[in-house]
C-alpha cells in the first residue's frame, strides 16, 4: 500500500491505484473528460495534469500515471493551474460555444470545468473548424462539432458493448468521430454514448430540444423492460415522462441502461387505454367503471371457483400480482400462471426458490471463469448481463454457446444447436474453477434443467446454475406462487371460463378463445383486442411498486406521472372489484398492502438481496434433452406493449434493424 | 578529428558496388555472425553499453541500456520482440534510406545480433511507406539471408531462431514513434500509447519490445567486430562513435556522410559538402538535427561540435543529425511556417494541446510570415508553444513547438520588423529575398 502525499495531505493508496485516485482519496477534485472509471485510460484530453515528483519537470497525466511510494502531489500549484488553463483554452478553440442551443447545456464537464478551470476569454483569433453532423442512428444524434475527442464513446462502444462500429477518422484536427460508414450503431446499449459523452457531441436524439435538465422532476424507479432490474431515474416534467436515464448501482446495472428501457418511455403517450371498455355485440364498447365491473360480476356469479384462472404478464409489479391472488383466492380459484414462456420452473422437482435465480448475482458473473448460455438471445433478453459477461472475457473466460449463432460482441465458442449437446460439454467448462451456466427461460424445460443441474456448476461459495429471466415480472411471481401444474399448456387443454389477463400480450391467446376474458393493462395492444372487458391500469411509470429482479433483488420503484384517464393503479382496481364481487380483500392502502406481502413472503417485504441457500433439485427421471433450443420470437425494439407503442422504438426498427435510413439522408447520399 | 576511412562502417554507403548478399559478404557481413552469438547474450549487451552508443533515432537514449530492460528469460507465450525503426519521416533526414538501399545486410545481421542479445523471437522492420524501392530492397534481402540459412530456424548455425519481418507503413509521420509504430504494426490507428507500460514490458502484442533505429542497429555487428574500446575510441565522451550525417540545404554539394560524432560544423561542410553556397558571410541559420529541433543562427554554430551535448549547449539537439542549412536568400519566418504546417498535419489528434495547439501555431505563424499580425502575438505565440511543450502524451507536441521557439529566440527583430512594415510604421526595404520552399 503506497503512501503518497497530495498538497501536503498523506494518504495511503491501494496497490495499482492511480495518481488521479490518490488525489479523490485525498479529497482533490482532478477535472477530466477522458477518464472514466469503466474505461480503459485513454489519457489523451490532458486535462487531468498535475505536478508529481519525483518525475519529469513537466506536468504528468494524472489518470495514467501509477501511484507509488513516496510521491509528492501538487494540484493546486501555479504551473497546474496554468496547465489546465492551457488545456481548457484549447479545447474551446475549436468547440462552437453554443450552449444556447444545446441539448447538453446545464449538465455538460465542458461547461462546468470551463467555469472552474478556464481562463473566462479566449486568445484564439482564428476561424473555428466546423464538423459535419454523423448518422448514428434513430437514438444518438451528433453535433460533431462539439466534440473534444476524448474517445470515451469509441472505447465504450468496443469495450463495453462489444461491438466496433465507432471509431476516429483522419487525423489532427481533422479528427473525427464517427460510425462505421455512418451506419446506424447496432447495439442494444448504445444509449450510453450520450451520458458519457462529455460534451454535447452526442446527445438524445428522441428528446432533442424538449428540456433542459433543470426544469425536469426526477423520480427513482426500475426498468422493466427486462428481468436485470436496473435502476433507473426517470425524468419528467408536466406530467410526462420526457426521458429515462441510468442511476448508479454496481450490483445490478453500473451505470449503463438498455436502449429500450431509455428510449422506450416515449410509448407511455401513444395508445393508452384510459377507460374501461366492455365487449358488447362482439364490439368492445366504452363503458363506466361500474358496467365494467357489472359485466365481470355477471359471469363470476354463481361460477365454480377452477372454472376461473388469471395470466400475469411480463411487466407486472408484486403489489398487483398479490392483489390478484387475493382475489382469485376469494374466489376459490388458485389457477394462476405467470411462465408464458413455458419454464418449468416452479414446481415438480424445480419448485425451490434457488431453481429459477440467477444464483451467481450480476457482480458475481464477473468471476467466472467459464460461461455456458443455453440459448444465444442474451443480447435481447439482458444487454446487461451480457455486458457482464463480456467483462468475465476480457478477463479471461471462455464463453461457450448452444444455440444459433449470434453476433454477441464477444469471442464466443457455438457448440451448435442441439441441446443434447449439454451431455458433451468441453471437460474445460466442468472442471472449471467458477463455471456458470445461463438458462434462457425459455429453453428452460424440465430435461434441460435437469441436465444443467446435474452438471454441477456449486462450488464453496459459488453458485453457477443460472435462469435467464427475459420478464420483470417473473422472478417475483415465481416467488408468489403464481403457478398451475402443467403451466400454460395445462390451462390451454382445459381453458377457464372466465381469464384474468394482467397485462398479458404476448402468448398466442387462441386456445382461450371461448373464455370471457377480463384484461387489465395500459396499452391498447394485443390482449386489449381479445379481451371481453377492458380495465385500464397504470404503466410501470405511473405507480409505485414493488420488482424482484432475475437474481432476487427486491426493488423499490416510484411514481413519476400519474396515468391518462380513468386508469388507476393495477392492485386498487382490484381491491375494488374485489368488493364487488364479494370479496374482502385486507388492506385499503399500500402500506397495508405491503405488510400483507411482508407478512406471507417475508423475503419479498423489504428491499435488498436475500441469500437462497441452493437446494439441489430431485434430478433423475428425466431423459436426457434433444433437439434445438427455443428461439426468442419478439424482435428486441418490440417486446412488449410499451415498446410497440414507442415512435422511437419504431425508428428503430426502421433503422437499426432493417436498415433503412431516414429519406432526408437518402436523398443527400 | 575527421573520420579515417578505416574506421568507416558503412563502406557501400553510396551504393558504388551492388547491395547484394555476396557483396555484402565480400566486405565482411555475416561473416563470423555466428561467432560473436558465441559471445553471449549478456557479452553482447555490454560491450554495446561500453561503446557508448547512443540511439541514432533522436532522443540518444543510451542503446545497451535499452536492450538489458528486457526480461533475461522471456515466457513462451510472450516472447520478445525488436521492431526495427525505418519510418525515416522527419524533415530532412535522409540516413536510414541509404542503409537500407545499399547495405541492407548491415541490419538484418545487426538485427540478429540485437534481436540475439534482447532474447527476441522476431525482429519487425517498419518501412516508411514512401520508400518503395528501398522496401523491394530489403525484401530481397532478407530473402537472401534466408536463403543462405542466417535467419530462421537455425540462425547462422548458431541454434538461435529468429525471424525478420518487412512491414511496410502507410505514410504517417507519427507511425515513427515507437509505440504508435506498434500499434500500426499491430493493425490499428496509428497514435502514440500512454507511458507506462513501457514497450520494453508491454509493447508489441503487449509483448516485451524494444524498438531501435535503423542506424542504431546497422553499428552493431562492427562494434561487436572491432571491440566496444574502438568505437568508444571515436569522438567525445557520451558522444562516441561515428554517425551518418545528412546535410541538406544551401551548401554547394548536399550529401549523406559518416563522420565522428563531435565533428565541428565548419570542418563538416567544408570537407564534404563544398562549403556554404555563397561562402561562411552567407549562413544565415542551420537546423542541426532535422526539423523538430530549434534552429541555431550561423554565429553559434560555425565552430560547435556536431553532437548531443555540444549542440544541447546551444539549446537545440542533435536528432537524427539531418543538418539543413540555410543561407541568407531563406525566408525564414516562411521556413518555419512551413515546418509548423507540417507538424499540424501529422499531429495524430489524440491530445488536446497537440490536435488544437498545431493547427493554431501554424495559423499564427501564417501570419506572422506576411506580418499581419499585432506585436503582442509573438509573445502569444511562444506562451501557446509552452502550453503544448510537454502536455502530450508523445513528443510530437514538443517537435512543433521547438522550431518556433527557436526562431522567436533568435530572430525576433525580424518578425517585428515585417509587423511594423505591414502596418505602415516604419519604411524598411526588404532585407531578405523570398526563397523558392
Amino acid at each position: 500500500m503506497p503512501k503518497v502525499t497530495v498538497d501536503g495531505i498523506e494518504v495511503e493508496v491501494p496497490q495499482g491505484a492511480t495518481v488521479m485516485q490518490a488525489c479523490e482519496m485525498a479529497g482533490k477534485e482532478i477535472p477530466r473528460f477522458c477518464y472514466h472509471e469503466r474505461l480503459s485510460i485513454a489519457g489523451n484530453c490532458r486535462m487531468c495534469l498535475v505536478e508529481v515528483s519525483p518525475g519529469p519537470p513537466k506536468p504528468q497525466a494524472s489518470c495514467a500515471l501509477p501511484a507509488a511510494e513516496g510521491q509528492v502531489i501538487t494540484t493546486t500549484s501555479e504551473k497546474v493551474r496554468k496547465a489546465r488553463e492551457g488545456v481548457m483554452e484549447f479545447l474551446l478553440i475549436n468547440h462552437p460555444l453554443d450552449c444556447p442551443i444545446c441539448d447538453q447545456g446545464g449538465e455538460c464537464d465542458l461547461q462546468d470545468q470551463a467555469m472552474a478551470y478556464g481562463k473566462g476569454w479566449s486568445r484564439y483569433e482564428e476561424n473555428k473548424r466546423a464538423v459535419t453532423e454523423k448518422y448514428m442512428g434513430p437514438l444518438v444524434k451528433t453535433v460533431m462539432t462539439r466534440c473534444i475527442h476524448c474517445t470515451r464513446c469509441v472505447r465504450f462502444a468496443e469495450e463495453v458493448a462489444g461491438v466496433e462500429e465507432i471509431g476516429a477518422l483522419y487525423r489532427g484536427e481533422n479528427m473525427q468521430i464517427t460510425s462505421y460508414l455512418e451506419q446506424a450503431v447496432t447495439s442494444e446499449i448504445s444509449g450510453n454514448i450520450i451520458d458519457l459523452c462529455p460534451v454535447g457531441a452526442l446527445t438524445a436524439k428522441p428528446t432533442a430540444f424538449s428540456a433542459r435538465p433543470w426544469e425536469l422532476t426526477r423520480t427513482d424507479a426500475i426498468d422493466v423492460m427486462d428481468a436485470v432490474g436496473a435502476n433507473i431515474v426517470a425524468q419528467s416534467r408536466s406530467g410526462t415522462v420526457i426521458r429515462v436515464v441510468p442511476r448508479l448501482n454496481d450490483e445490478v446495472n453500473e451505470e449503463w441502461l438498455a436502449d429500450a428501457a431509455r428510449f422506450g418511455v416515449d410509448g407511455l403517450r401513444e395508445r393508452r387505454l384510459d377507460r374501461p371498455f366492455v365487449r358488447h355485440e362482439g364490439r368492445l364498447r366504452e363503458a363506466s367503471w361500474a358496467e365494467a365491473f357489472a359485466a365481470i360480476a355477471r359471469r363470476v356469479e354463481g361460477l365454480a371457483g377452477e372454472r376461473i384462472a388469471a395470466l400475469v404478464g411480463p411487466m407486472s409489479a408484486l403489489e398487483e400480482m398479490v392483489a390478484l391472488k387475493d382475489l382469485l383466492t376469494g374466489l376459490g380459484s388458485a389457477r394462476l400462471e405467470c411462465r408464458l414462456d413455458g419454464a418449468a420452473v416452479g414446481e415438480g422437482a424445480f419448485g425451490d426458490r434457488s431453481h429459477w435465480r440467477f444464483n451467481t448475482t450480476l457482480a458475481g458473473l464477473e468471476q467466472a471463469d467459464a460461461i455456458l448460455l443455453v440459448g444465444s438471445a442474451i443480447r435481447h433478453d439482458a444487454p446487461l448481463v451480457m455486458t457482464r459477461i463480456r467483462k468475465a472475457v476480457r478477463a479471461g473466460a471462455e464463453l461457450l454457446v448452444i444455440g444459433e449463432p449470434r453476433e454477441l460482441g464477444a469471442p464466443a465458442t457455438f457448440l451448435g444447436d442441439d441441446l443434447a449437446l449439454l451431455a458433451e460439454l468441453p471437460a474445460g467448462f466442468r472442471e472449471a474453477a467458477r463455471p456458470a451456466a445461463l438458462v434462457e427461460s425459455r429453453n428452460a424445460r424440465a430435461d434441460v434443467l435437469a441436465a444443467v443441474a446435474a452438471l454441477g456448476l456449486q462450488r464453496e461459495a459459488w453458485n453457477g446454475f443460472n435462469l435467464l429471466h427475459a420478464d420483470a415480472s417473473r422472478v417475483g411471481a415465481l416467488d408468489l406462487g403464481l403457478v398451475v401444474p402443467g403451466g400454460l399448456a395445462a390451462l390451454a387443454a382445459e381453458p377457464p371460463e372466465l381469464l384474468f389477463l394482467l397485462g398479458v400480450d404476448e402468448p398466442d391467446l387462441g386456445p382461450f378463445r371461448a373464455s370471457f376474458k377480463v384484461y387489465l393493462g395500459s396499452h391498447g395492444d394485443r390482449g386489449a383486442a381479445a379481451a371481453d372487458v377492458i380495465l385500464p391500469a397504470c404503466a410501470w411509470l405511473e405507480k409505485p411498486g414493488t420488482f424482484v429482479n432475475l437474481e432476487g433483488r427486491v426493488q423499490r420503484s416510484l411514481r413519476a406521472v400519474f396515468p391518462p384517464g380513468e386508469a388507476r393503479e393495477d392492485w386498487t382496481i382490484l381491491r375494488a372489484l374485489a368488493d364487488r364481487l364479494g370479496v374482502r380483500l385486507p388492506y385499503d392502502d399500500l402500506a397495508a398492502l405491503r405488510a400483507r406481502i411482508a407478512g406471507a413472503w417475508p423475503h419479498l417485504g423489504t428491499p435488498g438481496l436475500a441469500a437462497v441457500p441452493w437446494s439441489a433439485p430431485e434430478a433423475a427421471g428425466h431423459a436426457a434433452p434433444a433437439g434445438p433450443t427455443a428461439k426468442r420470437t419478439a424482435g428486441y425494439y418490440q417486446a412488449n406493449p410499451i415498446l410497440r407503442a414507442s415512435p422511437t422504438m419504431a425508428a428503430c426498427v426502421a433503422e437499426i434493424v432493417e436498415g433503412r435510413r431516414p429519406a432526408l439522408l437518402e436523398a443527400a447520399a | 578529428m575527421m573520420l579515417a576511412d578505416r574506421d568507416r562502417i558503412f563502406t557501400n554507403l553510396y551504393g558504388f558496388r551492388p547491395w547484394g548478399i555476396t557483396h555484402a559478404i565480400a566486405r565482411g557481413d555475416w561473416v563470423d555472425t555466428r561467432e560473436l552469438m558465441a559471445m553471449g547474450q549478456d557479452a553482447i549487451i555490454a560491450t554495446v553499453k561500453e561503446s557508448g552508443l547512443r540511439g541514432r533515432g533522436g532522443a540518444g537514449f543510451p542503446t545497451g541500456m535499452k536492450w538489458s530492460f528486457m526480461p533475461k528469460e522471456p515466457k513462451p507465450d510472450r516472447p520478445s520482440f525488436l521492431v526495427v525503426n525505418a519510418d525515416e519521416s522527419e524533415p530532412g533526414s535522409c540516413k536510414d534510406r541509404e542503409i537500407i538501399r545499399h547495405e541492407p545486410h548491415k541490419l538484418l545481421e545487426g538485427a540478429l545480433l540485437a534481436g540475439y542479445a534482447m532474447r527476441a523471437r522476431a525482429a519487425y522492420i517498419y518501412i516508411r511507406g514512401e520508400y518503395v524501392r528501398e522496401a523491394e530492397v530489403l525484401f530481397a534481402a532478407v530473402e537472401e539471408a534466408y536463403h543462405k540459412g542466417f535467419l530462421g530456424k537455425n540462425a547462422c548455425g548458431s541454434g538461435y531462431e529468429f525471424d525478420i519481418f518487412v512491414h511496410r507503413g502507410a505514410g504517417a509521420y507519427i507511425c515513427g514513434e515507437e509505440t504508435a509504430m506498434i500499434e500500426s504494426l499491430e493493425g490499428k490507428k496509428g497514435q502514440p500509447r500512454l507511458k507506462p507500460p513501457f514497450p520494453a514490458g508491454a509493447g508489441l502484442y503487449g509483448c516485451p519490445t524494444t524498438v531501435n533505429n535503423v542506424e542504431s542497429i546497422a553499428v552493431v555487428p562492427a562494434i561487436l567486430r572491432r571491440g566496444a574500446d574502438w568505437f568508444a575510441g571515436i569522438g567525445r565522451p557520451n558522444n562516441t562513435g561515428t554517425k551518418l550525417f545528412q546535410v541538406s540545404g544551401h551548401v554547394n554539394r548536399p550529401c549523406v556522410v559518416e563522420e565522428a560524432m563531435g565533428i565541428p560544423f565548419r570542418t563538416l561542410i567544408e570537407a564534404h559538402c563544398g562549403g556554404i553556397r555563397g561562402g561562411w558571410d552567407n549562413l544565415l541559420a542551420v537546423i542541426p538535427g532535422g526539423s523538430s529541433v530549434p534552429l541555431v543562427p550561423a554565429e553559434q554554430i560555425i565552430d560547435c561540435p556536431m553532437d548531443f551535448d555540444g549542440l544541447r549547449e546551444l539549446k537545440s539537439g542533435l536528432g537524427t543529425a539531418a543538418v539543413i542549412v540555410m543561407d541568407r536568400s531563406t525566408d525564414i519566418v516562411k521556413a518555419i511556417a512551413r515546418l509548423s504546417y507540417f507538424y499540424k498535419h501529422e499531429s495524430c489528434g489524440q491530445c488536446t494541446p497537440c490536435r488544437e495547439g498545431t493547427g493554431w501555431m501554424w495559423r499564427v505563424m501564417e501570419r506572422l510570415v506576411t506580418g499581419d499580425a499585432e506585436p503582442h502575438e509573438i509573445d502569444l505565440l511562444l506562451e501557446v508553444t509552452t502550453q503544448v511543450e510537454g502536455h502530450t502524451i508523445c513528443a510530437l507536441g514538443d517537435a512543433a513547438a521547438w522550431p518556433i521557439q527557436g526562431l522567436i529566440r533568435h530572430f525576433r527583430p525580424e518578425i517585428e520588423r515585417r509587423i511594423a512594415k505591414r502596418r505602415g510604421f516604419v519604411q524598411v526595404p526588404d532585407a531578405l529575398p523570398q526563397a523558392a520552399e
